[in-house]
């Protein structure tokens, strides 16, 4: 087996609370928005992480980019220890790892051209490169995510464009400086269904064709089943459950993914499912309780008359049934 | 008999670059006690049909023809004060994103309390607090937070206070645009199972608005779907998602993932909707159907009865009923 692209070992990332009147002697609060987290990303593979807003999927992501230098933890790319680069190093670093963010309507600057825009990164990563070279790799990007044709649409502004078509161009200033690992962050749920489908295709031929690596994360399990390869569930800053996408989703071990898998909307009326509905919220990661962190909303948990291990001990992700299929619940077993 | 009948509902808006022709020739009906759904891409005239029923329309848009039955009363004849009495009392809405346009500085309950006022002047104080309690009740919040502001509630919380908002006059038909588009799938599951049951358990008539059809396939009995200004298709949900009979109807089908079916890798639509300010002359779909014939190009479709209830316009099914 050839080694992982990147690979996270027990990463902490914890937030200071900001506000508040801060006595001399006493530590702010501090958020654990990721704790113990450890997985690898094989290259050339999909993997997507899911779960529901807060629990710290972007964080993670960021942390992984090093927008965010992580509280404790070790983050390899390409074998390489990159948890404290800094500098040119680390500016060295970011032309192998993009992202694309959900909005196109936001993450696109309104002042520039499309031209622009895909010229900045050559233009700070490769200030070598003639004017020429330049052009032609813009167009070159362009035409590779569908825009065409190339030299027209470049000079265009955001304003002037779909938001299919704004998407494409983020899709493009992200493959520019081609880069081997790419985080999509909700890359298609601000569109219409129509182009959703147009743009995962363009992500995954040009994975098909440059032997990308992607970490997809989306809050949407039949999106995440869809497209990847495997499925990191994540629960208040820790993983409950990682797998293959079949595992995951058809024999989902951890009680939160089981609960999530059931409440899928399928287009097809009249099937009779049995939905697990939590109830309430992601509880805030300022306090997190002792023992399972899903406990509170844990309707396993009531079924089996409340037992105390859940509630003293924290669980353990480790495989089951499978070595690629773990989870971190005391009772964990299939549908 | 219908609760609701849109007959030949026509809207423009006018706009800097033209008079856009937003809504054309909708037809449509809404059976007492059922829940519609409304489907199609953005700017197709899903919510100006639906916005034109209680005539909430914004100023520039101007409703040019058809009628709209709401219990056998032609609602775009009444005067602007008549509307008044039948809206919120009879009609309510749920507003797309509303749930983060509540008044930060005014409590939950006291936002309730002023649509009960609004609408009907003469109700007591205390008559407004107890129906506010059993509002909050009904939508799944404890009563005692009614003295809690906006910022303290989720997402999923403040949608459940628009839901109480919409239900504080006791409506017949309630319109609910895209009311769980935005939230977490958890939260998604619980406010379309509250908005199910108190259609069930209030006698509730719901017209919801999506461009989720998974969302549309388990809340709805019949729905309907809008592309680019025209109604192509409605019927049962049953015949509309087994057996949909026009090609943008099959081709959006085929741009949701179904976890329990083959894993077949969704197709999308390509292009992009036409222009309503000079919508083409004969199919709107035209340009990006797979099925075209030579004739769509010019001549427009009519709605045909494909089975009883399920209504189509493509002519591809009059070449096949013949």
């Amino acid at each position: 087996m050839n080694s992982p692209l990147v690979r996270v070992e027990n990463l902490q990332v914890m937030f200071a609370m900001r506000g508040g009147l801060v006595l001399p002697g006493k530590a702010p609060k501090m958020i654990h928005a990721l704790d113990g987290i450890s997985f690898d990303i094989q290259r050339g593979e999909i993997l997507a992480m899911v779960g529901e807003s807060g629990c710290g999927k972007t964080t993670l992501a960021r942390a992984i980019l090093r927008l965010i230098t992580p509280s404790a933890g070790k983050i390899f790319f390409n074998q390489r220890d990159i948890t404290l680069l800094k500098g040119t190093s680390l500016r060295n670093l970011r032309r192998h790892m993009q992202m694309i963010f959900q909005d196109p309507y936001e993450s696109l600057d309104p002042r520039q051209s499309i031209y622009e825009l895909l010229e900045e990164p050559l233009l700070i990563h490769y200030p070598d490169i003639t004017q020429n070279d330049r052009e032609v790799q813009v167009f070159k990007a362009l035409e590779a995510s569908g825009l065409h044709p190339a030299r027209e649409i470049s000079a265009r502004y955001p304003h002037h464009l779909s938001g299919g078509q704004r998407q494409r161009v983020a899709i493009a200033a992200a493959m520019i400086l081609e880069p081997e690992f790419v985080v999509t962050d909700e890359p298609v749920s601000m569109l219409d269904v129509s182009i959703r489908a147009e743009i995962l295709k363009l992500m995954l031929d040009l994975r098909d064709l440059k032997n990308l690596t992607y970490l997809f994360i989306t809050h949407d399990l039949s999106l995440a089943w869809m497209i990847s390869d495997r499925i990191i569930v994540l629960y208040l800053g820790k993983i409950v459950e990682i797998g293959s996408t079949q595992d995951v989703i058809h024999h989902a071990l951890h009680p939160y993914t089981r609960a999530l898998v059931s409440v899928i909307p399928l287009p097809q009326p009249g099937i009779q499912k049995q939905q697990i509905i939590l109830e309430g919220d992601t509880p805030s990661p300022l306090d997190i309780p002792a023992g399972c962190r899903f406990l509170l909303r844990c309707w396993k948990w009531r079924q089996l008359n409340c037992p105390a291990v859940c509630k003293e001990k924290e669980p353990i992700l480790q495989a089951y049934g499978c070595e690629s299929h773990k989870v971190a619940c005391h009772f964990a077993e299939g549908a | 008999m219908a609760l609701l009948e849109i007959i030949d509902l026509a809207v423009e808006f006018k706009s800097r670059a033209g008079t856009v022709h937003a809504v054309d020739g909708v037809n449509l009906y809404l059976e007492a006690g059922k829940v519609l759904g409304i489907a199609g891409e953005s700017g197709c005239g899903k919510t100006t049909t639906m916005l034109s029923i209680p005539r909430l329309l914004p100023r520039n848009a101007d409703i040019i023809g058809g009628k709209i039955l709401f219990n056998t009363e032609n609602l775009l004849l009444k005067s602007e004060e008549d509307m008044e009495k039948i809206r919120w009392r009879q009609i309510s809405v749920i507003f797309q994103g509303a749930m983060n346009a509540l008044n930060p500085v005014k409590t939950i309950g006291s936002q309730i309390g002023e649509a009960i006022f609004h609408h009907e002047p003469r109700v007591s104080r205390a008559d407004v607090s107890r129906r506010t309690s059993e509002l909050l009740d009904m939508v799944g919040i404890a009563s005692a937070r009614s003295s809690s502001y906006p910022h303290e509630f989720s997402g999923g919380m403040r949608q459940r206070v628009m839901i109480a908002m919409a239900l504080a006059c006791h409506p017949q038909l309630v319109i609910a645009d895209e009311p769980v588009t935005a939230l977490d799938v958890m939260v998604q599951a619980q406010i379309l199972n509250l908005l199910k049951s108190l259609c069930a358990q209030l006698g509730l008539s719901m017209i919801l608005i999506s461009h989720d059809l998974s969302v549309i396939a388990e809340t709805c009995q019949r729905a309907a779907i809008m592309y680019a200004g025209k109604l192509v298709e409605q019927g049962r949900v049953e015949q509309l998602f087994n057996q949909p009979a026009h090609p943008y109807t099959q081709r959006l089908l085929r741009a949701f993932p179904n976890i329990y079916a083959a894993k077949k890798f969704l197709v999308g639509i390509p292009g992009y909707p036409p222009n309503l300010v000079n919508p083409p002359l004969g199919c709107r779909f035209f340009e990006r159907c797979h099925v075209r014939l030579e004739q769509c190009k010019t001549s427009e479709p009519q709605t045909i009865t494909v089975e009883p209830d399920h209504l189509a316009a493509c002519h591809l099914l009059r070449e096949t009923k013949q």
